[in-house]
C-alpha cells in the first residue's frame, strides 16, 4: 500500500464507497489445511474484499509423502504398492501407466485376458471416482443427502473390485507382464489358476445395471436441482484456450469442449475394441464439469458390460524372470486416470529398482488453474470451483 | 392483575413447550435425514433411538467449554443467551388454546416479528466476538440475511392482519374460525408460501443455511463453539424452527382450531391440533433440508428483494382490494 502512495498511483478503494473513499484493506483468509472442503490437506491463501476474492495462493505439500524418492528404494513389483495409493480414490487405475512403462523398457507384453481384466478394473476404478465425486461435490454446494446414495452405490463397485483383487482401495493387483491370479479362487498351483471369482460376470452385469440407475437418479436428484443449477452454471468458466494453456486434462478438459482421451490412443488397454463415446461439455462451467463426468460413469459401464461379453480366455501372466531386472533405459506411459492425464517416466540403470520414477499426476497439474480461476469470484463460487475440479491431495502431493 | 406465581406457572409451560417442541424437531430432523438418505439414523439410544436428543444434550454438558484465548469473553459467553432468550420471547404469543397462551397481547402479530428478529443481533454478535475470520463472516452474513428477509416475513404477515383485522393471534385463529376456511385456503396462499421461505431464511436451513454454511465456512458463527454454548444454539435453532412453524400454522393454517370440531371442545383438542400442524409444517422443512444445495448469499439477496418483497406487495395490494370491496 504505501508503494501505492509513494508512486502517486490511485489506491484500491472499495466498491462499497458511497460518497466517501473508504479505503479498505484486504483481509488474508487461510482455507485451509485444516477445512471441511479442501480434499484433505489444501491451503488456499486467500485475499478477500468481503466476499469477493482478490487473489488466491494454494501452497501444497501437506499430504508429500516422497513416494517418488521412496521408489528409488524399492523393487519394481514392490512400487504397485506404492503408487495406487498416489490417488487413493481410484487406486487400481494408478497402477496401470507404471505397470506398463516397465513392461514397456522390459519389452514384454501382458497376455490379452489380462488386459481385459486390467481394462475392467480401470473403469470400475473410474465409475467409484466419479460417484465420490458426485457425492462431495453436491455437499459442497451444500446438499447433504447425495453423497450417502453415492457412496451406497459406490460400494457394489469397491465390492466387485476387492472381489477380484481382495482389496478396495488398494489393490496392488497388477504384477510386472500381467496380473495376480484372483484372491479367493482357490490354490494358485499351476494348473488350477482361476482368475476371476465365480458368479464375477453376473455381479458385474448386475452393479452397471445399479451404476445406470443410479446416474440416472443423480441426474435427476442433483442436476434437475434449481438451485444446483444457478450456483454452477456459468460459475468458474474455463474457456477452450485457457484448458489448453494450463495443462489441465481429463473431465475438466472436455467439459471445456476439447475432445481429447487418452483411451482412444493407449496401446496396452484394449479400449479399440469397445464402443463408446467421449463425452464434452459446451461452457466449461462447473455444471458441464459435472455432467460430463456423470456421463463418464454411463461410459464406463457401456465398457465394463462389452469387456465381460468379448472376454478372451488364456494366461494371466506372461513369461518373466523370477527376479525382475529391467534394462538400462526410460520410459513414459500416460493414461486417462478418472481425474485426468496420469505418466509414469521410469528411468532405469539395469538395477532391482528404478533409478527415478516421476510421476505426472492429474490433479497437480489441474489445480494450477486455480489462481487464474479464482480471481474476481465469491467465497461461495470458490468452493464450488475448487470441487469441480475434484483433485484429491494425496494425487497433488504425491 | 398478574402476581409472581401466575408468571411462574406460564413460563414454566411454555419453557416445557418449547423445549419438548426442541426435542421433537430435532428427532424429526435426524430422523427424517437417515429415511432420506437410506441409512437407519441413531438406534441405540432407547425406543429404537428416538430419545437419542436426551443423550445428545447430555454429552454436550460433560464436553469441556472452551473460551479461545482472543474472544470477546463477555459477548462471546452471553451470545448464547441471547439467541435463546429472544427465541424463547416468540413462545409467549403462541395461542395453543384460546386460554392457554402466554399471553395475548393485542399487538401479537407486532411483537413476534420485532422479537424474531432479536436473535440475529445474537448471532451477529456472537461471529464478531469469536475473533475468528469464518465466524466473523458467518455473523455478517447473517445480518446480510435478517435484512433482506425479515421485510418479507413482515410483509407476508400485513396480508393476514388486514383480512383478519387484528393484530392478536387468538383474534387471528378465531376470525379463522369464524370464517370456516383457514387463511392459507382463502386469500392468503401466496402470503403463506412466502412467510415459509421467509421463515426458513430466518431459522438458517437449508437452503439458505449460509450464516453456518458448512462446506464454506466451517461451520460459520459456532466455529468456535462447544459444550454447553454449542448445545444453547442448538436447541435454539430448533425451538425456532418449531416456534416459527408454530407460528405458521397459527396465521396460516387456523392454528388449534380444526374445521367441523366443536370449538366449545378446543381447550382440549386444541394443543394436539397445533402441534400436528407445526409438525407437518417441520417435515416440510426438514424435506426441503435433506433435497436442496446451498444458495450464494447474492442470489438469496436476488430472491428477497426481485421476487418475494414485489409478490409480498402485490399480495398486500390484492388483499386489501378484496377488502374494500366485499
Amino acid at each position: 500500500m504505501d508503494e501505492n502512495l509513494n508512486s502517486g498511483s490511485i489506491p484500491y478503494v472499495s466498491e462499497a464507497s458511497v460518497s466517501v473513499e473508504i479505503e479498505t484493506e484486504d483481509m488474508t483468509l487461510n482455507i485451509g489445511p485444516q477445512h471441511p472442503s479442501t480434499h484433505g490437506v489444501l491451503r488456499l491463501v486467500a485475499k478477500v474484499d468481503g466476499e469477493k476474492i482478490s487473489s488466491v495462493e494454494p501452497v501444497l505439500g501437506y499430504m508429500h509423502r516422497g513416494y517418488e524418492k521412496l521408489a528409488e528404494v524399492r523393487t519394481y513389483p514392490q512400487i504397485t504398492t506404492l503408487v495406487n495409493r498416489i490417488d487413493w480414490v481410484s487406486g487400481f487405475a494408478n497402477e496401470i501407466p507404471f505397470i506398463a512403462a516397465t513392461e514397456k523398457l522390459m519389452e514384454i507384453e501382458a497376455p490379452e485376458r489380462a488386459k481385459h481384466i486390467r481394462l475392467i478394473l480401470t473403469e470400475m476404478a473410474r465409475i467409484a471416482s466419479h460417484f465420490v465425486f458426485n457425492g462431495a461435490y453436491a455437499l459442497e454446494i451444500g446438499a447433504l443427502t447425495p453423497i450417502f446414495l453415492a457412496m451406497e452405490d459406490r460400494e457394489r463397485i469397491l465390492d466387485l473390485i476387492e472381489s477380484v483383487t481382495g482389496g478396495r482401495f488398494h489393490p496392488n493387483f497388477n504384477r510386472i507382464g500381467g496380473i495376480k491370479p484372483a484372491a479367493g479362487s482357490g490354490p494358485t498351483t499351476k494348473k488350477n489358476i482361476q482368475d476371476l471369482p465365480a458368479g464375477f460376470y453376473q455381479d458385474t452385469r448386475d452393479a452397471m445395471e445399479k451404476v445406470l440407475e443410479a446416474v440416472e437418479r443423480m441426474e435427476n436428484l442433483v442436476g434437475g436441482n434449481e438451485v444446483f443449477k444457478i450456483r454452477t452454471k456459468g460459475v468458474g468458466i474455463i474457456s477452450k484456450e485457457l484448458a489448453e494453456e494450463y495443462g489441465v486434462s481429463g473431465p475438466i478438459l472436455r467439459a471445456s469442449g476439447v475432445k481429447f482421451d487418452l483411451r482412444s490412443q493407449t496401446d496396452f488397454l484394449p479400449y479399440d475394441k469397445f464402443d463408446y463415446d467421449i463425452p464434452i461439455g459446451e461452457n466449461g462451467d462447473c455444471y458441464d464439469r459435472w455432467y460430463v463426468r456423470l456421463m463418464e460413469m454411463k461410459e464406463s459401464a457401456k465398457i465394463i458390460l462389452q469387456a465381460i461379453d468379448s472376454m478372451p480366455s488364456g494366461p494371466l501372466q506372461t513369461k518373466v524372470p523370477k527376479v525382475i531386472k529391467v534394462p538400462k533405459g526410460q520410459s513414459y506411459v500416460r493414461t486417462e486416470n478418472p481425474k485426468g492425464e496420469m505418466g509414469y517416466y521410469v528411468i532405469s540403470e539395469g538395477g532391482l529398482g528404478p533409478y527415478r520414477l516421476k510421476v505426472r499426476t492429474p490433479s497437480f497439474s489441474n489445480i494450477s488453474i486455480l489462481p487464474v480461476l479464482l480471481e474476481g469470484q465469491l467465497l461461495p463460487d470458490l468452493i464450488a470451483i475448487m470441487g469441480s475440479l475434484d483433485f484429491v491431495l494425496g494425487d497433488v502431493d504425491r | 392483575m398478574i402476581d409472581g406465581s401466575q408468571v411462574l406457572v406460564t413460563a414454566g409451560i411454555i419453557l416445557a413447550f418449547a423445549l419438548n417442541g426442541a426435542v421433537i424437531f430435532t428427532i424429526l430432523d435426524v430422523k427424517g435425514a437417515s429415511w432420506m438418505q437410506r441409512r437407519p439414523g441413531p438406534l441405540h439410544v432407547g425406543l429404537r433411538g428416538f430419545i437419542f436428543p436426551l443423550a445428545e444434550i447430555i454429552k454436550f454438558f460433560q464436553k469441556e467449554d472452551i473460551t479461545p484465548t482472543n474472544v470477546d469473553s463477555a459477548v462471546f459467553k452471553w451470545a448464547p443467551a441471547y439467541v435463546l432468550a429472544s427465541v424463547f420471547g416468540l413462545f409467549v404469543v403462541v395461542p395453543i388454546s384460546p386460554t392457554l397462551v402466554g399471553s395475548d397481547l393485542d399487538l401479537g402479530v407486532f411483537y413476534l416479528l420485532a422479537i424474531s428478529s432479536l436473535s440475529t443481533l445474537g448471532v451477529l454478535t456472537a461471529g464478531w466476538s469469536s475473533a475468528n475470520k469464518y465466524s466473523l463472516m458467518g455473523g455478517i452474513r447473517a445480518a446480510g440475511q435478517l435484512i433482506a428477509y425479515e421485510l418479507p416475513l413482515i410483509l407476508a404477515v400485513v396480508g393476514v392482519v388486514i383480512q383478519a383485522e387484528t393484530m392478536s393471534l387468538v383474534g387471528i385463529v378465531e376470525k379463522q374460525i369464524e370464517f370456516g376456511l383457514p387463511f392459507v385456503l382463502s386469500g392468503q396462499g401466496l402470503a403463506f408460501l412466502i412467510f415459509m421461505v421467509a421463515a426458513t431464511a430466518e431459522m438458517m436451513r437449508v437452503p439458505f443455511d449460509m450464516p453456518i454454511g458448512e462446506s464454506e465456512l466451517v461451520s460459520g458463527f459456532l466455529t468456535e463453539y462447544s459444550g454447553v454454548r454449542f448445545l444453547i444454539f442448538y436447541i435454539a435453532e430448533y425451538m425456532n424452527m418449531f416456534v416459527l412453524c408454530a407460528v405458521a400454522s397459527t396465521l396460516f393454517l387456523g392454528g388449534y382450531h380444526v374445521p367441523l370440531l366443536p370449538t366449545e371442545w378446543v381447550n382440549f383438542y386444541g394443543p394436539v391440533v397445533l402441534l400436528t400442524k407445526t409438525v407437518l409444517l417441520g417435515f416440510i422443512l426438514v424435506l426441503v433440508r435433506w433435497s436442496f444445495p446451498r444458495f450464494r448469499e447474492d442470489q438469496l439477496q436476488n430472491l428477497a428483494w426481485k421476487v418475494l418483497i414485489p409478490l409480498s406487495l402485490l399480495n398486500i395490494l390484492i388483499t386489501s382490494i378484496m377488502k374494500v370491496v366485499f
